[in-house]
């Protein structure tokens, strides 16, 4: 009779209400003791370990023992009272306040030598209350020299500073460019030299600019302080100078310290290249928040913008979001609800679907995150027609509502075949693609599984400008499968050979097609795009929310945009 | 004249004006209030803000901030009570006017009621070797000695050897100790007579020589008496007053320990006599001075006021002393008679000092940036004159406040009084507590060792040693513990703080756990402590703060230290937190300000307090060379430098630059808090860099001198050890279980028969007995409701879950009950007294599912609201 009575209870419906008076709650969405759960856990596990030892290795590179003398090198740096990149920047952090770093495996064997962070450190957070990006060298990778995936770095910094209006704080501390790569480095347009045509135009659009000098700031570098609003020296560290006392005494035949040819004295003293004198660098850091403090324009526009209505008494999602490691699918095959997801990353886990009968496989509907509103587009399997018109009437009512859009990408694809193509498959995602392009709000994209062919363009793929684009670590990225490539390509070749009379066998396929898929499968992969800055980092699933939070925050911080569609093919 | 008297008696005073300040003044207002007598302060512009002008409903300044301008500058107190109504009476508290007979005739001859005694017992306690005249015939015993004029060696020796040995020999004039001699023994006595004669001649220009007997152990006790104008006088029992440094009392008691009643009857009998001879009304302390070793008592001195330490009389014997003041001020009679006057319990006063007691008990300055005394009760009291953010200035008294607490018996008070002290907070200036507090738990003072030498003899164990590693290790370690604790909270008010208002409106930026992409969030935090136990040398924690998901915090302290502690903080408000760490959960309070760059924190959890140093960064306008850095390194001197331990007035400079000197030769006199001070020489050595001059205003640490350094001699004080007490055992039997959850039939059944009650109670007795039980236990009965007869079920032996309903009925506390019994007392009450009032219910609240048969819930208690608790409610 007791079991009998507690099994009663556990029975009685609707046990989501006892977490929350909304009648729009999520539910769970997972069955955990699945074999396929269980599988997919497993596996999902081994694939965070995975990440948090590359990002172990990255931090102990940068800290501890990196190669080529990196143990030393930090050993050098610590003994000239400088501190490493990261801990400078937790000194400018407003103290207990969040940090968004960006591309933190950018360069992740790119290159024959370790590159931890590609020598470059990025992100966002707030100063007395106003969030700035950060730019800070770290010179004991290579000297805090510029990799061509340095500068990538550093202008995709500039480029989010530039849209979300934050004001960019310029830690300085490098060698310039690095020399053997310069081919890669100097001469292009998106090259080190639109480091500072970003600058100015920044500044021109009174996005404030300001720089640190703690370490040398040689050659084309110099021109980041003397190019910045406000600008710190460290003396003894700090220098700025066109040419080094080496290539000074070879061009003129001047002998010079580099303390008297370009130091903090001379700069702040004499040359005027530089406004403030700091005795050492907690004294220049300090002043670099001063700076900030004083910014009388920073971060208010967004106040005023039309993204207005936080609250800010939000609830957290009524499942647990560690859950989220679980769910992510490490079999693109395997299909799942996108909305079980959606329920461990909205406030409450309430969500208001919008369309939820019409072109089921895209999911959209309004929510809140951290208090923030949104809308939220997921894929529940491939883009049919109804689900790419159902996608753009909802991108379409968020421009014009000013409501962020965050899309949840799993996506393999368009529907192919000659039903859909007559259905005009083509028109339909072109709708979709011409709203996502000419979408002004905010977009945040996160790829959760799939991410391949015009299904990447149609969810706002990184050609689609989102403000912000994170993978999950067990993600994947191509214009098709590996597999489904492997099989186009195989079919060309064998055609091909065909016609010089040759027949492939069966072994001799597999081996063509198992090649193109290794090699796919290495392309495809978070890391092979994380570290080419194709997103802005790998992320822990379980702090999808969070991150979706800072991001919609940062964006936030520019004023409204109104949104103007092209021609729609109707 | 008839008529004016008659008019005089019947005129109650209405108004009160206190001619003091600090605590004395608020506490007696506190009395006037409540008689519903107005109150006028008088203050210094150095008190214009202070605690006892916003207490009173009028107040006059009186002038500048010396003393002798104005709390002593009895013209300005006249005019100050004229100012304000004629219908006025002065209260002139303590020090300052209280015992100027002047003064006390001053205000009577310009109408105002003076409470206090009259002025003519003021003159002639005043004068000491009058009042002993006086008190010798008086029948009052007086300390054996020769006062005579007759000077002649051999006339002396024989007084001497009539007194018996040991002795004292003392100049009539002069004092501070010079010619004073302690004589042993007979063969030992010319010589010494001599060397004081000579001594006495050349200091005070007279010779003349006094003996008295030399009491070896001496305590200080003293008794409260009071007197009303009609000619009655009492007694309020004694206190002892042995505890002193700097020949101020510290801690004082009432009554004093060890001390059989017959003793005490005389002791009062004494001091009522001492009162009568010089027609004493109003309230008066007499002292004596008691051999320890022969257990005579002699007449020392009369104070005729009311007493720093009078609120341990006023806990012993339940009774308002500045109330009795008033009504017999009033003309009224004293409002009980000697044998009304109740003797009950034990009371300890802690005086609480602002001032260096590693310096010698020097006086210290300094802001109160953080004051927290404990809640008060009815048995414990916080006198206090000073409020949070008040500054201890030079010019007056550094009493920052006095802890009262009272107990049922010594130990009980003592127990209240060590964690009383530990609750004490104060930060910003160097006080006196963490001694009181080693000083409360010295086994010799809770042993009642008691005597005026006590803190010397003790040395040891209440002052920190220097070079002592194996506590300086210690100390350190304690300290490690409490800097991570604090850096745990440091970060978690400013956690909550960001939370509860993030700046810039960005509250997902603050939101509780600091977010790192994929690794943790890292803090330094950089300490600095003082170890006592290694001649106060700077140590340098540096401690490392990982922001765990769960939002603990992992802290680890030093380089490669392999210590780490796990913290759990709770903030519970402004200064309090709930930390939780190495599995033990406890308040911790955590006080922070800043001074010249440098923020203080101030940690207090159980019994520990620490106090850390951060360094701050430099300013932010200090981006030019010209920067001054020697405001910052002023703080430590070189070996060898003197500077002052306290801020004062530089009054006589005996030694020139160039000079030998010894170690502990005077060097110069300072003058602070109405004190001498005398700087002496740290080592033996060559003055040289005096930098005073006399009549200088010098403050605190500020360079004197030095003296280039010679060998440092340390002394070290052994003492006995005393073991404690073995414990009684006494049986306790209480609840006969009114059980309310059975029935209420077998309730009414047990209501009517107060025979089954006893018939019950009297079986469980026998039960308890039959085991030999002591403390708390219930003996569970069956009682056949048809029959009335009774059967026994079993005994629990513990406190039951239901004892409330007893503890209700029975109107004690069992809890307490258990504990005393424990501590090894008998049982409060004999089975007679233990009355039997009303009735009681307890109901149980359970979460529970009645209508499923009540079975267990779980949940979260979304709202819970319990009733407002009363005395007949409890939950």
């Amino acid at each position: 009779r007791w079991r009998l009575s507690i099994n009663a209870a556990v029975l009685t419906p609707s046990i989501s209400r006892d977490f929350s008076s909304g009648h729009n709650v999520l539910p769970d969405g997972i069955d955990r003791t699945s074999d396929s759960f269980i599988q997919n856990s497993t596996k999902m596990e081994s694939i965070m370990a995975q990440l948090h030892s590359r990002i172990r290795q990255m931090l102990v590179l940068t800290v501890e023992v990196a190669e080529g003398g990196g143990e030393e090198a930090v050993k050098r740096h610590r003994s000239r009272n400088k501190l490493l990149p990261r801990e400078r920047i937790d000194r400018l952090l407003d103290s207990s306040s969040s940090f968004l770093e960006l591309s933190q495996l950018a360069g992740h064997e790119l290159y024959d030598e370790p590159l931890p962070s590609g020598g470059i450190i990025t992100g966002i957070g707030p100063v007395h209350g106003k969030l700035c990006m950060f730019i800070a060298n770290d010179a004991t990778v290579k000297g805090g020299t510029y990799y061509p995936v340095t500068v990538k770095k550093h202008l995709r910094a500039q480029e989010i500073a530039a849209n979300c209006r934050l004001p960019c704080i310029y830690l300085v501390d490098s060698g310039g460019a690095f020399l053997p790569k310069q081919a890669e480095v100097f001469p292009d347009k998106e090259h080190f030299g639109r480091v500072f045509y970003n600058e100015s135009r920044m500044s021109s659009e009174g996005i404030p600019q300001i720089a640190l000098v703690l370490g040398s700031c040689t050659a084309g570098g110099a021109y980041i302080p003397a190019m910045a609003d406000e600008s710190v020296m460290v003396k003894g560290n700090g220098t700025i100078f066109l040419a080094g006392p080496p290539l000074v005494k070879a061009a003129t035949g001047e002998e010079v310290s580099s303390e008297d040819l370009g130091g903090a004295d001379v700069h702040c003293k004499i040359s005027g290249v530089s406004d403030y004198l700091a005795q050492d660098e907690p004294h220049a850091l300090s002043i670099g928040r001063n700076i900030v403090k004083n910014l009388h324009t920073a971060g208010n526009e967004g106040m005023v913008n039309g993204f207005q209505g936080t609250i800010s008494d939000y609830k957290e999602p009524v499942y647990d979001v560690n859950e989220l490691r679980s769910i992510a699918p490490t079999d693109l095959k395997q299909s799942f609800d996108i909305r079980s997801i959606i329920a461990r990353i909205v406030d409450g886990s309430e969500f208001d679907e919008f369309k939820q009968l019409y072109g089921t496989t895209l999911v959209t509907g309004f929510a809140r995150i951290h208090g923030q509103p949104v809308g939220i587009l997921g894929n529940n399997g491939v883009l049919f027609n109804e689900s790419a018109l159902k996608g753009t009437h909802f991108i379409e009512l968020c421009s014009q509502r000013n409501i962020p859009l965050v899309f949840l990408q799993n996506i393999t694809g368009f529907m192919v075949g000659s039903k859909s193509e007559a259905n005009g498959i083509a028109k339909a995602g072109a709708k979709m693609v011409m709203a996502v392009s000419c979408a002004k709000v905010p977009k945040i994209t996160i790829v959760v599984g799939a991410s391949f062919g015009a299904g990447n363009y149609a969810m706002c793929g990184r050609a689609y400008n989102p403000d912000f684009m994170f993978f999950w670590p067990n993600a994947k990225i191509g214009v098709m499968g590996g597999p489904q490539a492997a099989g186009v390509m195989s079919q060309i070749e064998k055609s091909k050979v065909k016609k010089e009379g040759i027949q492939w066998s069966k072994e001799e396929e597999e081996k063509f097609k198992g090649k193109f898929i290794e090699a796919y499968d290495r392309e495809s992969s978070a890391y092979y795009s994380t570290a080419r800055l194709w997103d802005d980092g790998i992320i822990d699933p379980a702090d999808t929310r969070k991150i979706l939070g800072l991001c919609i925050s940062a964006s936030r911080n520019r004023p409204t945009q109104t949104t103007k569609f092209g021609v729609f093919r109707m | 004249t008839n008529l004016t008297n008659t008019e005089n008696s019947n005129r109650k005073i209405e108004k009160l004006l206190i001619a003091n300040r600090g605590e004395i003044a608020c506490r007696i207002m506190r009395t006037a209030k409540r008689l519903g007598i107005q109150t006028v302060a008088v203050y210094s512009d150095a008190d214009r803000h202070s605690l006892h002008v916003k207490s009173a409903d009028e107040a006059v300044r009186i002038g500048p901030p010396p003393a002798r301008s104005s709390y002593l500058n009895s013209s300005s107190i006249i005019e100050a009570a004229v100012r304000t109504g004629a219908q006025s009476a002065i209260h002139p508290g303590y020090g300052f006017l209280s015992e100027n007979a002047d003064f006390a005739q001053l205000c009577e001859n310009e109408g105002f009621t003076f409470v206090g005694p009259p002025a003519s017992a003021i003159r002639e306690m005043g004068d000491k070797s009058a009042s002993k005249r006086i008190m010798g015939a008086a029948g009052v015993p007086l300390v054996p000695g020769y006062h005579g004029h007759e000077q002649d060696i051999n006339i002396m020796k024989s007084e001497a050897d009539k007194i018996g040995y040991p002795i004292l020999i003392k100049p009539t004039h002069g004092g501070g100790g010079k010619g004073m001699r302690i004589v042993q023994s007979p063969k030992e006595f010319v010589d010494s007579f001599l060397g004081a004669q000579r001594e006495a001649a050349a200091s005070f220009g007279v010779n003349t020589i006094l003996l008295e007997k030399y009491i070896t152990r001496p305590r200080h006790i003293e008794v409260q008496v009071f007197g009303d104008k009609q000619g009655n006088v009492v007694y309020l029992y004694e206190r002892d007053c042995s505890v002193q440094r700097r020949h101020q009392k510290i801690i004082e008691e009432a009554p004093a320990p060890d001390i059989l009643s017959d003793f005490r009857t005389r002791l009062g009998q004494a001091a009522v006599s001492a009162a009568k001879a010089v027609g004493y009304h109003n309230a008066g302390t007499v002292e004596f001075i008691v051999d320890t070793l022969s257990g005579e008592f002699y007449f020392m001195e009369m104070n005729t006021r009311l007493q720093v330490e009078h609120p341990v009389t006023e806990m012993i014997v339940g009774q308002d002393l500045v109330e009795w003041q008033i009504r017999v001020a009033n003309g009224e009679s004293l409002p009980l008679d000697q044998t009304q006057i109740p003797l009950s319990g034990h009371a300890f006063e802690a005086r609480i000092y602002a001032e260096n007691v590693s310096r010698g008990f020097l006086p210290a300055t300094g802001v109160l940036q953080y004051y927290r005394p404990l809640p008060v009760s009815e048995t414990v009291r916080v006198e206090t004159g000073v409020e949070e953010g008040d500054t201890v200035s030079m010019h007056y008294d550094p009493m920052i406040a006095k802890l009262v607490v009272w107990g049922e018996n010594r130990a009980a008070a003592l127990v209240k009084l060590k964690d009383s002290l530990s609750k004490f907070q104060v930060a910003g200036l160097p006080t006196n507590i963490e001694f009181l507090y080693k000083l409360a738990n010295h086994r010799a003072f809770a042993n009642s060792e008691l005597e005026t030498h006590f803190i010397d003899q003790f040395k040891d164990d209440l002052l920190a040693t220097p070079n002592d590693s194996a506590s300086a290790e210690a100390a350190y370690d304690t300290a490690k513990h409490s800097a991570a604790l604090v850096a745990a909270c440091i970060c978690e008010k400013e956690r909550t703080l960001l939370k509860k208002s993030p700046p810039g409106g960005l509250p997902v930026w603050y939101t509780h756990v600091p977010f790192r992409l994929n690794h943790h969030a890292t803090r330094t935090i950089e300490l600095e402590w003082e170890n006592e136990y290694r001649d106060n040398t700077s140590e340098h924690l540096t401690l490392s703060i990982d922001y765990l998901l769960n939002g603990n915090y992992l802290i680890k302290i030093g380089e490669n230290s392999i210590s780490y502690l796990e913290a759990t903080v709770t903030h519970l408000g402004d200064h309090d937190f709930r930390v939780e760490a190495d599995g033990i959960s406890k308040n911790v309070n955590l006080a922070s300000y800043v001074t010249d760059q440098t923020e203080h924190f101030h940690i207090w959890h159980g019994s520990d307090h620490h106090h850390f140093k951060q360094k701050l960064g430099l300013d932010l306008l200090d981006n030019f060379e010209t920067h001054d850095h020697r405001n910052r390194e002023s703080a430590s001197h070189p070996p060898g430098t003197v500077a002052a331990p306290m801020s004062g007035l530089v009054v006589k400079i005996l030694v020139k630059d160039g000079m030998q000197v010894e170690e502990g030769q005077p060097m110069l006199v300072m003058e602070a808090m109405k004190m001498e001070h005398v700087i002496k020489a740290p080592s033996s050595g060559i003055v040289s860099g005096l930098q005073v001059s006399i009549g200088q205003q010098v403050s605190d640490n500020s360079v004197l001198f030095n003296v280039k350094a010679g060998v440092d001699t340390k002394f070290r004080f052994i003492t006995g050890c005393q073991n404690s007490c073995g414990y009684v055992y006494c049986i306790i039997i209480t609840n006969f279980s009114y059980q309310t959850h059975l029935l209420p039939k077998l309730l009414t059944c047990i209501d009517i028969l107060s025979d089954f009650r006893t018939r019950l109670g009297q079986a469980a007795v026998s039960a308890a007995k039959a085991v030999g039980y002591h403390n708390a236990g219930t003996v569970e009965f069956i009682v056949d409701t048809l029959s009335g007869e009774f059967y026994f079920m079993e005994m629990n032996t513990r406190l039951q879950v239901e004892h409330p309903v007893t503890e209700m009925i029975v109107g004690q506390d069992l809890v307490e009950w258990q504990i005393r019994v424990a501590n090894g007392e008998s049982l409060p009450l004999d089975q007679a007294q233990i009355p039997l009032s009303g009735h009681a219910f307890e109901a149980r609240i359970y979460a529970e599912n009645v209508s499923r048969g009540f079975l267990p819930a779980t949940g979260v208690l979304q709202y819970y609201h319990p009733l407002p608790v009363s005395e007949t409610g409890e939950n």
